[in-house]
């Protein structure tokens, strides 16, 4: 029952926090701190009570809905979906910290939707049921669309737009491949049913099961987001208050990979192996162009925003590299980039309520008044280029070498990744601190909660990048299961160490074979 | 002794964590005690650690100690272990100790700087990291020191923020490294995906086991880590970083840019030799790319003007000597050169350091002179920090570690002539520009006053670095002085020997001919800048010097060929081309509404015709179907 009570306090946290907003400010934030807290509180005693990471569900809850059609209340949780709740509850408490005082009007309505939108990322991550999996997903998507057209910077409106057509378009295709999927599955077993767990190993012709993947994809890789799918993205992004920002690049974005790692492997694997090289290729294509975009950005929050377009390619490129390697990289992908970007954005949103600019090229030569502030920014720009000893360099260390074992090429052009983050992360700190001052600003350091929100932060960064075993261990059961069955990974499970990967490792142990002593 | 190997990097990054967290708290002295001073206790840890080693020898060539599991995924595991052998312990004391007397010297001379705590704080940083690098067990954790000295370097060189050039320099610097550490991690990944570990010493015996000489596999790592070297390292093509790299305190430059990390590259190749010593195109190509780096930056050095610019390239070339000696097999003899050089270079900084602050930040050396009458103390070390560079025969330091490469060029079996010219001609190049940069700076009549004289806390750094370039070559006599090899013993616990072919030549023959070269560029120094100076007057103004001045144009080159490319690019497509995609949907509805808006004009004659035209195409399309 209590991941029915995660959703359900979420939900009345933020009716009351709409209610409330008419009394004062003050309650709507009390409130909307005390439901997360309370939901995170919950989630880590009764998650550290259940045992058995042998990737079976750690949680399973199934209720009635709508028996007729085959629909239920299905929730459950394994170490992955776990990973992500924590990630969420985290961030969403962030969110409500950081906007205590960015945001000063229409509160209680803020807070409703805020705790609205961590309520659908949660039953994103917790729906075993594909229609109610779909309910969840659109359920985060109104919110959002009010949080940016309402307390969104100038462009607000057509950012709120873009941001809405593009989620809706492409998520009514995969309420179409849902439908497409449960009607297969009624014509060949005779049961209608919405549950994913009987959905799965459903045989289909390749055609067929390419089709209805192919809807699931594109909410997926738009979510994700996808080059050339992309461009709801930087609008959306620099456009949403903080916390908006936030949520979208630490949480939105990563319900787009969840629901490949979830859904689109294991429900088609032979239609994903068959997909595996456009994948790589989006991946590649995404972590380059989203760099080089984002390097030419002068705009701060955009600049961000285009960073997401390029972690987010090695995400892609690491789920359908098809080997545990890769997915633990993709799982702490998810985790270090929620924070190191959501750190990034929460340090626009800081400069901007002090120089009311995003403007890049106005700032400079900030260390100076802002020493603190400067460190913060240097920290998660360095994590950005992926410098070893904090979060993101473990991400990328291990799906740029998961992928390695499945493409040598599409890891390598991968690579060149690494080079393009470092030229535009240090452009950040470059144009921001360092420098000279344009302006004769006085402005103030952090303030005491800044000061512990980023410091949160930062523990947290370092603390993944050194110890990342327990994100590592938690996620790594329900990973492997995952793959367990994967067609790609039929010639033997590289975690059992006495086999090549998957097809392409082993003609690369071949050649290397070729060339050893006798 | 394990507990002692864990805490010679630990304790400087506590003085770092100090200071980052803390550091505006201090005030200037205890920031300065608490950054020199946890690079001091390193250096007695080690000294401890290798008085134990030598104790264990020859029994026990190795120990390691492991920390903590870092990361498991799969069958990939790395831990947090260092292991010390003979060729850790060697980089160990010399960082520790060169690091401590130039952090000592540091409190003197950042004195006036107001980002004092976080100037110790980002040394401490560093040398945790360099100490990480070294002392690391497996190749995960050596990339993580590698990166984690190549942060330190960005962020000292771009120590003083405020001025844009300091940081384009710093980012450079980055970025340049990055490059060849792209390299390296690939060749990383491909040792892992076939051997499965990133321990050095399993991968170096399945290497040994598994690849034979010359095959590609090999080959293809072998250059993929030999390009990270050379980006970390500064060689060619990958060098253009460090002479802007001087943009950063003095003291930076001597620790970072001359003794310590710019040696990573010779350490990564020395570490992985077995991995090298199977790919025998490399191990030329790293001879060659050593000859030709000592040569463009001996040259370069030449032209400069710029104080700190002279020994940059001098760094460049004194590290392309290392290269020749790795590439043709001296790996000791490559290692104590490492040593040595890290002596009389750090040396030669600090000494120039202070001569540029006493003179308020003149770095051009053409507006100094005389300051042998002015600072008698600076001139003295100075002078023995030239002459080991110069490897003045007998009496230096520099001589006993130069001197080996020279004639292991020749003499290796993959050695021969052409390397022993390019090496020979660049030890006269070394000679040249250094005494022309003694003559210039220390003789002549005063042009600037010293403002004030450098106290103790900067002199006595100087004093000793200054002793241990004359004397610290003894430990290592030439073959043809007699039997006496403690530091080779030493070094070859890790390291193979060189093998040597029979030449037919003696090893005198070559010394004193690279006696009497020495004595030539002397001389040659001593006529053009300060005897005759109206000899070198064409020179210093004329073409070829604005070439050398470029360093042969390289930087004008990579940006033609990538920068301004890059740029260009990402300007003419700063808003994203694929949000035409967006705007010309937008604008296709626009157009349709407009369209579609225009048949609603209220006109009963438009309808009534639209209606008639509707009904008998309709009918039409009835009948004729």
């Amino acid at each position: 029952m209590i991941l029915a009570y995660l959703i359900l306090i979420l939900l009345a946290g933020s009716l009351l926090a709409l209610l409330t907003g008419r009394k004062g400010n003050l309650w709507p934030r009390v409130i909307s701190v005390a439901a997360v807290s309370l939901d995170l509180v919950l989630l880590i005693i009764f998650s550290s009570s259940v045992s058995g990471t042998d990737g079976k569900w750690l949680m399973d809850l199934q209720l009635e809905w709508i028996p007729r059609f085959g629909i239920s209340l299905h929730l459950a949780l394994d170490g992955l979906s776990l990973v992500m709740v924590l990630l969420t509850l985290f961030l969403g408490i962030i969110s409500v910290v950081i906007s205590w005082k960015e945001i000063n009007s229409r509160v209680g309505f803020f807070h409703f939707n805020l705790l609205l939108i961590l309520a659908g990322i949660i039953g994103v991550f917790l729906s075993l049921d594909l229609f109610l999996f779909y309910f969840f997903w659109e359920m985060m998507l109104v919110p959002m669309y009010f949080m940016i057209g309402i307390w969104g910077h100038e462009n607000r409106t057509a950012a709120s737009y873009k941001f809405f057509l593009y989620t809706q378009a492409s998520g009514l295709l995969m309420f179409i491949a849902i439908l497409a999927l449960v009607f297969v599955h009624e014509s060949t077993s005779g049961t209608l049913t919405f549950d994913y767990v009987q959905l799965l190993g459903l045989e289909m012709p390749a055609a067929k099961e390419l089709l209805i993947m192919s809807g699931f994809l594109a909410a997926f890789l738009v979510k994700l987001p996808v080059v050339p799918l992309h461009n709801w993205l930087p609008d959306a992004h620099s456009q949403a208050p903080t916390a908006g920002s936030v949520i979208l690049a630490a949480l939105l974005l990563k319900t787009g990979a969840y629901g490949l790692i979830r859904f689109v492997v294991p429900l088609f694997p032979s239609a994903s192996a068959a997909f595996a090289p456009v994948g790589m290729g989006l991946g590649v294509i995404g972590i380059l162009y989203g760099a080089k975009l984002a390097f030419a950005q002068t705009d701060l929050k955009r600049l961000v925003a285009y960073t997401s377009v390029s972690h987010m390619g090695f995400v892609i490129l690491g789920v359908f590299a098809f080997n545990v390697i890769a997915y633990q990289g993709v799982v702490m992908q998810m985790i270090a980039h929620a924070i190191s970007t959501g750190a990034l954005f929460i340090l626009a949103g800081q400069l901007y309520e002090r120089i009311h600019t995003r403007d890049m090229d106005q700032m400079g030569g900030l260390w100076e008044k802002t020493p603190v502030m400067g460190a913060i920014g240097m920290i998660f720009s360095l994590a950005s280029l992926g410098l070893p000893g904090l979060a993101n360099f473990v991400a990328e260390l291990l799906t740029l070498l998961g992928t390695f074992k499945a493409s040598v090429l599409m890891a390598s052009l991968a690579c060149l990744g690494l080079v393009a983050a470092t030229i535009y992360s240090l452009r950040i700190v470059q144009k921001v601190f360092f420098g000279k001052m344009n302006h004769e600003w006085e402005i103030a350091d952090l303030n005491l909660r800044e000061k512990i929100v980023s410091a949160v932060l930062v523990v947290l960064v370092v603390a993944l990048g050194l110890f990342p075993r327990p994100v590592l261990n938690l996620a790594g059961p329900a990973i492997i299961k995952t793959l367990d069955s994967h067609p790609a990974q039929l010639t033997g499970l590289p975690d059992s160490g006495k086999s090549a990967g998957n097809g392409k490792t082993a003609s690369f142990n071949q050649l290397s074979g070729m060339f050893k002593k006798h | 002794m394990e507990t002692c190997i864990a805490l010679i990097p630990l304790i400087p990054l506590l003085g770092f964590l100090i200071l980052a967290v803390a550091g505006g708290k201090f005030d200037r002295k205890t920031a300065g005690y608490i950054g020199a001073g946890s690079v001091g206790i390193s250096l007695v840890l080690a000294l401890i650690a290798g008085a134990l080693f030598l104790r264990s020898l020859p029994g026990v060539s190795s120990y390691s100690v492991s920390l903590w599991e870092w990361i498991s995924a799969g069958e990939l595991r790395a831990d947090m272990s260092f292991s010390l052998d003979s060729l850790s312990l060697v980089f160990c004391i010399v960082i520790t100790f060169v690091g401590f007397l130039i952090h000592v010297y540091s409190i003197e001379f950042m004195s006036g700087d107001e980002g004092f705590s976080r100037f110790f704080a980002y040394m401490n940083l560093f040398v945790g990291s360099m100490l990480i690098l070294v002392l690391a067990d497996n190749i995960l954790l050596l990339y993580f020191g590698w990166e984690g000295v190549g942060l330190c370097s960005y962020l000292l060189i771009g120590f003083w923020y405020k001025e844009p050039e300091n940081g384009y320099a710093a980012r450079k610097a980055f970025i340049v490294t990055r490059i060849g550490d792209t390299a390296m991690i690939i060749g990383i990944f491909i040792l892992f995906v076939n051997f499965r570990t990133f321990h050095l010493d399993e991968l170096m015996l399945q290497v040994n086991d598994k690849w034979s000489v010359g095959s590609p596999l090999a080959v293809i790592t072998a250059a993929l880590l030999l390009f990270g070297a050379l980006g970390k390292s500064a060689q060619l093509p990958l060098q253009t970083w460090l002479p802007d790299a001087m943009a950063g305190p003095s003291p930076v430059s001597a620790l970072i840019h001359a003794a310590t990390m710019v040696t990573a590259g010779v350490y990564l190749i020395a570490r992985c030799h077995v991995l090298f010593n199977l790919a025998p195109v490399v191990m030329t190509a790293i001879a060659i790319i050593g000859a030709l780096t000592l040569l463009i930056a001996g040259f370069s050095a030449l032209g400069q003007h710029d104080l700190k610019r002279i020994l940059a390239y001098s760094t460049i070339s004194q590290i392309g000597y290392m290269f020749l000696a790795l590439g043709v097999g001296a790996w000791s003899a490559a290692i104590f050169h490492f040593m040595i050089h890290a002596f009389f270079k750090a040396l030669l900084f600090l000494a120039g350091g202070v001569v540029i602050l006493v003179l308020k930040e003149e770095h051009d050396i053409f507006r100094m002179g005389g300051m042998k009458k002015e600072m008698p103390l600076i001139f003295f070390t100075f002078l023995a920090g030239s002459a080991s560079l110069s490897a003045l025969p007998l009496v230096t330091a520099g001589f006993y570690s130069k001197d080996p490469i020279l004639w292991y060029s020749f003499s290796s079996v993959t050695g021969n002539f052409w390397l022993w010219i390019a090496a020979f001609t660049g030890a006269f190049l070394t000679t040249l520009y250094t005494f022309r940069l003694v003559f210039v700076v220390f003789f002549g009549e005063t042009k600037l006053k010293p403002s004030f004289q450098p106290g103790k806390l900067m002199t006595v750094p100087l004093a000793i670095l200054a002793f241990f370039s004359i004397v610290a070559g003894f430990i290592e006599l030439p073959e043809s002085f007699g039997r006496f090899h403690l530091f080779s013993s030493l070094a070859e616990n890790t390291l193979p020997a060189v093998t040597v072919r029979e030449t037919g030549y003696p090893e005198t023959l070559f010394q004193l001919l690279s006696a009497l070269i020495v004595f030539a560029g002397i001389y040659l120094a001593y006529l053009a800048y300060y005897k005759k100076p109206s000899m070198s007057e064409s020179f210093e103004h004329g073409r070829i010097h604005r070439f050398f001045e470029s360093g042969f144009g390289f930087d004008r080159l990579y940006d033609v060929l990538l920068v301004n490319p890059l740029v260009w690019l990402s300007a003419i497509n700063r808003n994203d081309i694929f949000d035409w995609l967006n705007i010309g949907l937008a604008r296709l509805t626009v157009l349709g509404n407009r369209l579609f808006s225009l048949t609603q004009n209220g006109k009963l004659r438009w309808y009534v015709m639209s209606f008639t035209i509707g009904i008998v195409l309709i009918l039409t399309y009835m009948i004729l179907r």
